[in-house]
């Protein structure tokens, strides 16, 4: 079962509840970190990693020789990443997506097959959590491969717990598509409402099951109780408002060792997801 | 005129609730949000929208059920696992990137590409001047052509209006929407927390500026919350030659301002609103000498 953490408005405690969820699970567990922008999972697990792999897409490199500069390659890409000025033909690697289009149209064989690095993909262990992230080159714009690519180590018959990056937007949508139950975090705010909002919007237009949880719960309003209320979506959880968490996620200590009163909480709530 | 872009890296750190007293203090400017998948600072600035723009970008692919033989061409070819065969083809909304390889190697012609209304865009007056803001539809992407959008208009209007400053709301993270707010900007706020996550982002946020030669000033939120961690962050900043120009305590009134819908300075005149004040003269001061 894949259950993924998520929240539209950064900040609100994916990390901190989604390595606790991984942690309190015990055996045949695994933790992804699709936040490969900013991937925080490992500070609170401190992982033992094992491997390092780079992760590239591919773009393409022009062989000029073969080139009859007809100008289908730059017609069918809908990037911009091929230009033609009079007898020069050029490429812009950070632009592509890597659709394949030129390739496929080019009658010449004059295009080959390069890469881009976007970033790499570490994996390790963490007592019984197997630990994956991915951690996006700097400089680089485009992190939904990256994702895809940390995503392809969910498997086994245990539980995976993804931890999805802030915002609504094509990064998030991406690590929501496989999930079967979305955990959305907020917090009682008038940003964390409005950012839930968002989030609920797309985790509906994807057509999954999902609960919300409040955390820093006290803080604020009870805006977002009653939203969900009214919506009819559960509020499977509260993290209470609490000095010794905050002061322990600052120093990197996970919720199972700064709160470790919530390890059964967390046990129910995820066997609850499961039935 | 000046163009500052506030981000963070690691989200929730309180970008927002700063550009919402900066558009306060900060007189003559334009006030941007480039947070487009999740904007917030409309909350604060309560605008009224003079005018709705929509933003189309891209295509998207479009079945015609009816020339669809099901032949499963797209599917074969589609790098974004976006087709699934049933009948006839069915494309994903949100998984197609709009490569149009699908459309420009069906044996029907049986795909279009339409134009992608992928978000909106508005511009409006505040009690604190000019703003322009969007949002991006849920799910969608194209986020750094839209921030693209947001920045040029602002500055279109910041010339319009002779203004000194933009004023920019960024997005957390590193990538795409950050990376078009930052390019060319004349200088970077980066406000951080005293937290081991916050430590880690920070490094990376300001590998970026340093990628886009963009100078950056810190700004340490909270700073009292966690005080060791608050100390990592200091020696960080020194190490990478990077000035903290600002450190703003804790206050419950952050908070209060937010569920009153009003920006911190104008609510209150306690400790947190005092340092953001004196983090804008200090700011004001560095972007004056690097000229």
């Amino acid at each position: 079962m894949q259950v993924v953490v998520g929240s539209g408005k950064g900040g609100t405690g994916k990390t901190l509840l989604s390595t606790a969820l991984a942690q309190c699970w015990g055996d045949r567990v695994q933790y992804l970190d699709c936040d490969v922008e900013e991937p925080n999972g490992h500070i609170f697990l401190r992982p033992e990693l094992s491997s390092r792999k780079e992760c590239t897409v591919t773009v393409p490199e022009i062989v000029r020789d073969k080139c009859s500069l007809c100008g289908k390659c730059r017609d069918i890409c809908q990037f911009n990443s091929i230009a033609i000025f009079g007898e020069t033909i050029m490429t812009f690697g950070d632009m592509c997506h890597s659709c394949n289009g030129c390739f496929l149209v080019c009658e010449e064989e004059a295009i080959l097959e390069t890469t881009r690095l976007i970033g790499e993909v570490e994996t390790g262990h963490s007592g019984d959590v197997e630990f994956v992230h991915g951690r996006l080159r700097v400089g680089e714009a485009m992190s939904v491969p990256l994702i895809k690519a940390v995503k392809q180590h969910a498997g086994g018959d245990g539980l995976t717990i993804v931890d999805a990056p802030p915002g609504t937007s094509c990064p998030f949508v991406e690590s929501v598509t496989d999930g079967d139950y979305i955990l959305l975090v907020t917090e009682s705010t008038p940003f964390g409402l409005h950012d839930l909002q968002l989030a609920v919007e797309v985790v509906r237009s994807v057509d999954k099951p999902f609960g919300v949880v409040i955390n820093r719960a006290g803080l604020g309003d009870v805006s977002v109780k009653k939203w969900c209320e009214n919506e009819g979506i559960p509020v499977v959880l509260q993290i209470p408002f609490e000095r010794s968490i905050a002061e322990g996620y600052a120093q990197g200590m996970s919720l199972l060792e700064s709160k470790p009163s919530l390890r059964s909480r967390l046990r129910e709530l995820l066997e609850e997801i499961s039935r | 005129m000046k163009e500052i872009v506030v981000i963070s890296g690691k989200g929730g750190t309180g970008k927002t609730s700063i550009v919402g007293s900066l558009a306060a203090i900060i007189n003559n400017k334009v006030v941007a949000d480039c947070d487009v998948d999740a904007a917030n600072l409309h909350l604060l600035l309560q605008p009224a929208i003079q005018e709705k723009e929509d933003f189309v970008s891209g295509v998207k692919a479009v079945v015609e059920n009816d020339r669809c033989s099901g032949c499963s061409t797209c599917s074969d070819l589609c790098q974004f696992e976006a087709v699934t065969m049933d009948d006839v083809a069915r494309i994903s909304n949100t998984s197609c990137e709009g490569c149009g390889v699908c459309a420009h190697f069906c044996p029907e012609q049986a795909i279009v590409l339409d134009d992608n209304h992928c978000g909106s865009v508005y511009h409006s007056d505040t009690a604190y001047g000019r703003f322009i803001h969007a949002q991006l539809f849920a799910g969608e992407e194209n986020s750094g052509k839209l921030v693209s959008h947001v920045r040029k208009q602002a500055r279109q209007t910041a010339e319009q209006e002779s203004a000194d400053y933009v004023l920019i709301d960024g997005a957390p993270g590193i990538g795409c929407p950050v990376i078009a707010s930052v390019s060319n900007a004349t200088a970077l706020m980066v406000v951080t927390e005293p937290t081991r996550s916050g430590l880690h982002d920070l490094g990376r946020v300001l590998d970026l500026a340093a990628h886009f030669k963009v100078p950056a000033y810190v700004c340490l939120n909270r700073w009292d919350l966690h005080q060791p961690t608050s100390v990592l962050i200091e020696q960080e900043c020194s190490r990478r030659s990077v000035s903290i120009i600002g450190r703003i305590p804790f206050d419950e009134a952050v908070v209060d301002s937010q569920l009153a819908g009003v920006p911190l300075v104008d609510f209150s005149n306690g400790p947190a609103a005092a340092a953001v004040r004196l983090l804008w003269r200090e700011f004001e001061k560095k972007i004056e000498q690097a000229q």
